[in-house]
């Protein structure tokens, strides 16, 4: 067998090759011999061949068949094979593979061996990818090297103790004896590494950072040293004495001092020798000041050191290096939040960075002009990122499409501002905008009701523009369904009213219903605007026939919005108007946007709130916004009413509170019982004294009771079949106060368990007249498909004698002809 | 730091370093994402940029492209004063280093990178020291080595930086 072919010759073989398939070739070719040269169990060889073969994985192709043939070399006696043995474990092996462990015993050999470059082979291999087994087996060999004096091994066990700790972080106690006298070292690689093993264990154990405090001092004067003394040829990089040793040391000092005052204090004087004397012709120069910087920002330093932190970092802005630039804009985000007026005083410069041609700069840019605005820079700024986001890359767009709306929010000077810049931001980006940004512009332009006609007139002339920017498209058929009689009245304060007719209107709505351009979402904005104008606008029959004709469309979601609001014009004119009624104010939630539709327990149909009613005192007004529907009318008053805002849960989560542990098996002894004898049996005979029942169930023959008699305040259930739904029950609830004061502010939540589905309608009125000059009605219907034993819980909350009374109670003595 | 790559103007690999433990699939993923971003990058920009949670610092030596990456922590122009040290050592070694030397002699470029960095950090600032190790080293290999105390101890007394012989077992 002829010797296998040279490491180099191989390597000029391959790169003669013309196509992939050519190498491909080669390499398989190779690969063969070499297989079949690692069979012979060849010696000579072995190393030769593992070389070529950690040639061509780089190239990529896989060489997973020389993992043992690296271990065999490891083991081998020549310093030569050693060094590409451990050269493959290290490109080769890894912890996934089990083989790896058979290298231990290999690296522990030659962790003693008697020549240091042997040794320093085996720190290094262990160092880089030992595992934990590896680390475990073989940290007293690398502790016990910690603390020779031999530097080249010193150094080296050092780091290889920073990876043991990596991986294994419990054995890090075991190194803490041999730390005792690291920072004594002269020579700069102990140094270094010994910094470095320092840093780790400090960020690591709290313990061992209070413990290591100590060497501040010590590692002060190695600092001061290195930048007093004079030239050294050895450490020396553009007349700076070991600026990675510096770094390092600075580092670890920002660990050290974070939170410590004493430290800190200790360390100021360095710092601000260092700041001011370090040379910054060079990158190398400005890389010790930046972490410089960085120090003083994160310890507690005194205000004049941070304030000349600071100003490095505006000089830097200023530097014509580019990624000295980028560097400065990076800090500068990372303290604005700290120092907040410091960094506004560089804010001109931040903002002409955003016209930098360099990308990452823009973008650092960016994110900082946002963290700038505020209340008082809020129109120069705002006028800035707009003529960013109308010349910026698109993938900047969505970033600064969210920022600008956020910005706005929290500093808008005025709401025709705000609408002004929203309507900017859409007409330049608004293909952009995140999904959300929808709804949430829909509500601001609720809320700002004296702006209805100006924000829809100016949406309208949008709309006339361009229809392909689909966020825009929705807010606006939004608007113009909600607001298209202020449209078509002309009637607008803030600017020249533009005339337009219904039909013109129309014309556009329907436009967007028809054009490629709108997705099946805007479409359905712009057909449910359609059917709202039929209450503000007089051309109806015009709308009857577009909402006819969608009634056939493919789509399917618009086939059924078609349908349902045909169905309106048909059966059920008289709710068309109130359906179609102006949205009320809609309040800001924390968490939600308007549109979520809470899907709660027994209550199927998506809840609607009624804002304005009862009166907010008693409303905890924020989670009751979760349930509003965009379609939704206001004559269905909410099932339940959220309780105070200490839980911000979903309406389900309410309700299923408020029944708590009301179980369906048996009865749990409620709060306050109500006065009547809760014993079914019983009240089925005494139902033949009450109610003709025998007569006429499907009428109603069932008996009333009263549900809730405390304190003055009874409340009387009586009870109707609904026809034609014999399995809903309609209860009236009476209200009644016998004491002299009148109940304000009246009101009536009930839950019931699972299984039912409740509706609640409007009271009468939420006054309980004293002395029970007259009543509060208010009518429940409770659908019971399973005819299941009907129980309720209620809580009433009102006003009486200036004071705000509630109280809960459970109502479980309803008559079984009720549920039956 | 998390890994150092380099590669040709063409995108061929021509090193790989990895200080964190990785399967073959991601690294290959990596490779490729770095490929792509770093040779999409003009002319004059900056030589940093942000990928998932590391900042990838990149210099371009004439026809090759050093790629390191490191975590959020670090410093970025210390990382461009890293790269040029590696490119400092592989010049004194090779004289006058070009692509084709670490083309042809790859096994070298990582001897220099693992006497300068390991686990990824520093571990020798001084470059005549890195030189010096990877010279003795070399010279070991020319040794008939036969483990004996005696041979070991002539060799190692060629260098100028003062050590004792290791540790006996």
């Amino acid at each position: 067998m002829p010797a296998p072919i040279r490491l180099r010759e191989l390597i000029r073989t391959i790169r003669t090759a013309r196509t992939q398939a050519e190498e491909r070739e080669m390499i398989q070719k190779e690969c063969a011999a070499i297989r079949s040269s690692f069979r012979e169990e060849d010696n000579t060889y072995r190393c030769r061949n593992v070389a070529k073969l950690l040639y061509m994985h780089m190239l990529g192709y896989p060489a997973h068949f020389g993992q043992l043939e690296c271990l065999k070399l490891i083991a081998s006696q020549k310093f030569t094979d050693k060094r590409i043995g451990y050269l493959g474990a290290m490109l080769l092996l890894d912890e996934r593979q089990d083989v790896h462990l058979l290298m231990t015993n290999c690296i522990k050999n030659d962790l003693n061996h008697s020549t240091q470059y042997v040794q320093g082979l085996a720190l290094c291999t262990l160092g880089c990818m030992g595992s934990s087994e590896m680390c475990r087996d073989l940290a007293g060999e690398v502790e016990k090297l910690l603390k020779t004096s031999n530097s080249y091994l010193r150094k080296k066990a050092a780091l290889c103790a920073v990876h043991v700790i990596r991986k294994v972080p419990e054995l890090m106690e075991m190194f803490l004896p041999a730390t005792k006298n690291l920072l004594s070292e002269k020579n700069h690689g102990v140094l270094h590494t010994s910094v470095v093993l320092l840093t780790e264990m400090c960020e690591r154990s709290p313990d061992m950072l209070a413990h290591f405090r100590k060497l501040v001092p010590q590692l002060v004067r190695i600092l001061k040293n290195l930048i007093m003394s004079g030239y050294s040829p050895e450490h020396d990089v553009s007349g700076i004495s070991d600026p990675f040793l510096q770094v390092r040391i600075l580092r670890l000092l920002r660990i050290l001092g974070k939170g410590d005052d004493d430290s800190s204090e200790a360390m100021n004087d360095i710092l601000a020798q260092v700041a001011t004397n370090t040379e910054t012709s060079k990158n190398v120069g400005n890389a010790i000041l930046y972490e410089t910087v960085l120090t003083i920002m994160d310890i507690k330093s005194e205000s004049g050191l941070r304030v000349l932190a600071i100003n490095i970092l505006g000089r830097f802005l200023l530097n014509n290096d580019k990624n000295i630039r980028y560097v400065a804009l990076t800090s500068l985000l990372k303290t604005v939040q700290t120092d907040h007026n410091a960094v506004q005083r560089h804010r001109s410069t931040i903002v002409d960075c955003l016209k930098d041609l360099d990308v990452s700069i823009k973008r650092r840019a960016m994110e900082l002009s946002f963290a700038l605005v505020n209340g008082n820079n809020i129109r120069g700024m705002m006028k800035e990122l707009l003529y960013f986001l109308d010349s910026c890359d698109p993938e900047f767009k969505a970033d600064c499409a969210s920022g600008v709306f956020l910005a706005a929010e929290k500093y808008a000077p005025s709401k025709r501002w705000h609408i002004d810049t929203i309507m900017r931001v859409l007409t330049t980006a608004g293909s952009y905008v995140r999904d959300d940004s929808v709804p949430n512009l829909i509500q601001l332009i609720t809320n700002s009701v004296e702006m209805h006609a100006y924000t829809v007139q100016r949406l309208y002339k949008a709309l006339l523009d361009d229809i392909s920017q689909q966020p825009l498209v929705q807010v606006a058929s939004w608007c113009i369904g909600e607001y298209g009689d202020l449209l078509v009245s002309g009637q607008c304060e803030e600017e020249e009213p533009i005339q337009v007719t219904e039909d013109e209107v129309l014309d556009v709505l329907e436009g967007l219903l028809v054009s490629n351009l709108s997705t099946p979402v805007t479409r359905g904005y712009a057909l449910t605007a359609i059917m709202k104008l039929s209450t503000r606008f007089t051309s109806v029959n015009r709308i009857k026939k577009v909402v006819s004709i969608y009634g056939s469309s493919i789509d399917v979601e618009l086939q059924q919005r078609a349908v349902e609001y045909n169905a309106l014009f048909k059966k059920y004119d008289h709710m068309r108007p109130a359906l179609l009624e102006r949205m009320p104010i809609m309040e800001k939630t924390a968490s939600n946007g308007p549109t979520e539709i809470v899907q709660t327990n027994g209550e199927t149909e998506p809840s609607v709130v009624e804002a304005k009613h009862p009166p907010p005192v008693t409303q905890p007004t924020n989670q009751a916004n979760d349930l509003l529907d965009l379609l939704g009318g206001n004559d269905v008053v909410p099932v339940i009413q959220n309780t105070v805002s200490t839980k911000p849960a979903s309406a389900g989560g309410e309700l299923l509170d408020l029944l708590g542990d009301l179980s369906l098996s048996g009865g749990t002894s409620p709060a306050p019982a109500p006065s009547v004898p809760t014993s079914q049996p019983s009240f089925f005979l005494d139902g033949l004294t009450s109610q003709p029942l025998f007569n006429d169930i499907a009428a109603a023959g069932i008996p009333p009771m009263t549900a809730y008699n405390k304190n003055g305040l009874k409340i009387d259930f009586t009870f109707e079949r609904a026809n034609p739904n014999p399995n809903i029950a309609v209860i009236t609830i009476h209200a009644s106060n016998s004491t002299e004061a009148d109940m304000t502010d009246f009101v009536f939540q009930a839950a019931v368990p699972k299984t039912f589905q409740l509706q609640l309608l409007s009271p009468s009125s939420n006054v309980v007249p004293a002395l029970n000059q007259g009543t509060v009605t208010q009518v429940i219907r409770v659908l019971n498909p399973q005819k299941q034993q009907l129980r309720m819980r209620i809580k009433l909350t009102y006003t009486h004698k200036g004071s705000a009374v509630q109280d809960l109670a459970e109502v479980n003595n309803f008559p079984p002809q009720s549920w039956q | 730091m998390r890994f150092l790559l380099l590669f040709s103007r063409q995108g061929k690999l021509r090193l790989q370093k990895w200080f964190t433990s990785m399967s073959d699939r991601e690294k290959k993923k990596i490779i490729r994402d770095m490929t792509t971003m770093v040779l999409a990058r003009q002319a004059r920009s900056c030589n940093f940029l942000q990928w998932k949670d590391l900042k990838i610092i990149y210099k371009r030596y004439a026809s090759l492209y050093f790629c390191l990456a490191v975590e959020s922590q670090e410093n970025e122009l210390l990382a461009l004063e890293i790269i040029h040290r590696y490119v400092e050592l592989l010049d004194k070694y090779f004289g006058n280093v070009c692509e084709l030397d670490i083309i042809f002699n790859f096994e070298k470029a990582y001897f220099i990178l693992d006497e300068f960095l390991m686990g990824g950090e520093i571990q020798e600032t001084s470059k005549q020291i890195v030189n010096r190790s990877i010279e003795a080293s070399d010279m070991l290999q020319e040794v008939r080595f036969t483990g004996t105390h005696a041979n070991t101890n002539a060799l190692s007394k060629t260098q100028s930086v003062t050590c004792t012989c290791g540790v006996s077992t």
